[in-house]
């Protein structure tokens, strides 16, 4: 019963984290038919970013912490608008020079982080909590796990609420479903597109600074391996369902611990696999619309 | 002396326009007066709804559309919108997903919309302001398209196809909605029913293979058996109903299909 209950709830931290990045991606995918490569980029620079301003500030408490990840949202927020106004724009409709694009930018990028910090992992330091196990239901759980399931349900109750509540949700909401009729309602989309981005780098910031929490260190290839799952995730969910991707995230999150453990370490395969299936069965995943 | 007519709100110079590289508006020129109904007629396929999605930047397009003599040929869709010209797409294009009242506060321009009018017009969509468009049955939907151009003070209104697939009785609401619009704002209609097209048009502008063949007088072609059978390829019912004394209400849907 522990090793579940340890299990479920580690999942559901690795399933945050999941969801930190995927929700940007399923956002950006779903207003602008972007599927963009660079996002793990927005993560990485966060990462480094929030943790050189953090450890400076204090180092291994929760105000640096807190610091870092005031840090990490903004640049990933104004990483990504920049990306979008300087980049993606003169691109929309021409997808595969989209696609080239931001791959081009996650490669560069890998190169100049490790230019600038090392390959090798640097390791960092958190709060003492953070580092200690909470007993539930007796399994000791990793109490850093409670802060990234926190803030992911943070974010999506703050995505949720833009989304219903403000006019640029509402111009969101119905452009995910039909760009161009937006348009000619007289609203210029356009100006919606740097902020879905920025909503989604600011997600996936706060997401590079709680997995340089969540992994003890920050590298260069650290938003690379999230974006790998994270796009799984997307496609799970359905592209351009937020819903779709919080729960794809938990899913894939907690299936992706249960195969780590009883499936001797197949997590992976297990992911990709599940994926398989969900495209054969369902293409459109979970809860995406229809092509 | 006479005084001179009003010039158009809508003059359309040597429109083409192209989706994916193929040519589907070809030269097209016409205009639409300062008021009333000018109804773009043509068989299927001839490019009637495609003139209209030149005429707002829809898609790839040559030429020059002005409104009210300002070139608007130039400007995304989304400023030709805002300059006062309401859009009733073909097939409704409501967002399912928002209910019918997010679907009319998406629509609203400015901080003045006509939302009283809106609920005297379509009683029933304003009793449904909760309900998910998408759930909405077709003729509903359609109350919606219209009540989302209409909720704006407009200079020109541009509808296309508003009465395709729905119901009889559904076509006559439509058609009174429409025509209450008109009052007070200058329509170019497309529409392919020939009850509907008497009901409302003034003018007529026909298109045949991507071109203009006729313009004028929406009576002067409604009342040539001959020219609605070369240029509309239908046989026109209500024509024979004023003819026929067992006219009876089976034929409101016309026989354009």
């Amino acid at each position: 019963m522990s090793t579940v209950v340890l299990l479920v709830i580690t999942g559901l931290g690795l399933g945050a984290l999941y969801f930190l990045v995927a929700s940007g991606l399923s956002l950006i995918y779903g207003l602008m038919g972007v599927l963009n490569f660079a996002h793990g980029s927005f993560l990485t620079i966060s990462a480094f970013i929030g943790w050189e301003v953090g450890r400076r500030v204090s180092d291994g408490t929760w105000w640096g912490l807190a610091v870092s990840a005031l840090v990490g949202i903004a640049v990933g927020a104004i990483v990504a608008a920049l990306t979008e106004y300087l980049l993606i724009r003169r691109l929309y409709e021409r997808h595969i020079e989209q696609a080239l694009v931001t791959v081009g930018l996650s490669l560069a990028t890998i190169a100049l982080f490790e230019g600038i910090w090392g390959t090798d992992p640097i390791y960092t330091e958190k709060p003492d909590w953070l580092g200690q196990t909470t007993m539930i239901l007796g399994a000791k759980i990793p109490n850093d796990r409670f802060l990234l399931i926190a803030c992911a349900l943070l974010v999506l109750g703050g995505i949720v609420l833009f989304l219903r509540r403000t006019r640029y949700g509402l111009i969101i909401r119905a452009g995910v479903e039909n760009r161009s009729m937006v348009t000619a309602l007289g609203i210029d989309v356009r100006r919606s597109f740097t902020l879905v981005f920025a909503i989604g780098g600011a997600a996936a910031g706060l997401g590079g600074v709680l997995a340089s929490v969540y992994y003890g260190y920050v590298s260069a290839h650290l938003g690379s391996t999230l974006l790998i799952f994270a796009f799984i995730v997307t496609v799970i969910g359905g592209l351009g369902s937020l819903t779709g991707a919080a729960i794809a995230s938990v899913l894939v999150a907690v299936l992706q611990q249960f195969a780590n453990f009883y499936l001797g370490g197949t997590g992976d395969l297990v992911v990709v696999i599940a994926l398989a299936a969900v495209l054969l069965v369902r293409p459109r995943g979970l809860m995406g619309k229809v092509a | 002396m006479n005084a001179a007519p009003a010039p158009p709100v809508l003059a359309v110079r040597g429109l083409s326009g192209r989706i994916a590289g193929q040519q589907v508006v070809e030269d097209v020129s016409f205009e639409v007066p300062a008021t009333g109904v000018t109804a773009l007629l043509g068989r299927n396929g001839v490019g009637k709804t495609s003139t209209i999605r030149s005429i707002l930047g829809l898609i790839d397009r040559s030429g020059e559309v002005l409104l009210e003599g300002e070139r608007i040929d130039r400007l995304p869709t989304h400023r030709i919108v805002q300059r006062g010209v309401g859009y009733v797409p073909e097939d409704r294009e409501v967002f399912g997903s928002l209910t019918v009242a997010e679907n009319l506060r998406l629509a609203e321009r400015d901080d003045r919309p006509r939302r009283e009018f809106i609920a005297e017009l379509f009683p029933d969509i304003h009793d449904r302001r909760a309900q998910r468009a998408g759930t909405l049955s077709g003729g509903q939907q359609q109350m919606v398209s219209l009540a989302r151009a209409l909720v704006n003070e407009n200079r020109l209104l541009l509808v296309d196809e508003p009465t395709k697939g729905l119901a009889p009785k559904i076509v006559d609401e439509v058609a009174a909605a429409l025509g209450e619009a008109a009052r007070t704002v200058p329509m170019l209609l497309v529409e392919q029913n020939l009850h509907v097209i008497r009901a409302l048009a003034d003018r007529v502008v026909v298109l045949s293979g991507g071109r203009v063949v006729f313009t004028g007088e929406a009576a002067e072609l409604l009342g040539d058996e001959d020219r609605i059978k070369r240029y509309l390829g239908v046989h026109d019912a209500d024509h024979d109903a004023d003819h026929d004394a067992d006219h009876h209400a089976g034929t409101t849907e016309g026989s354009t299909r």
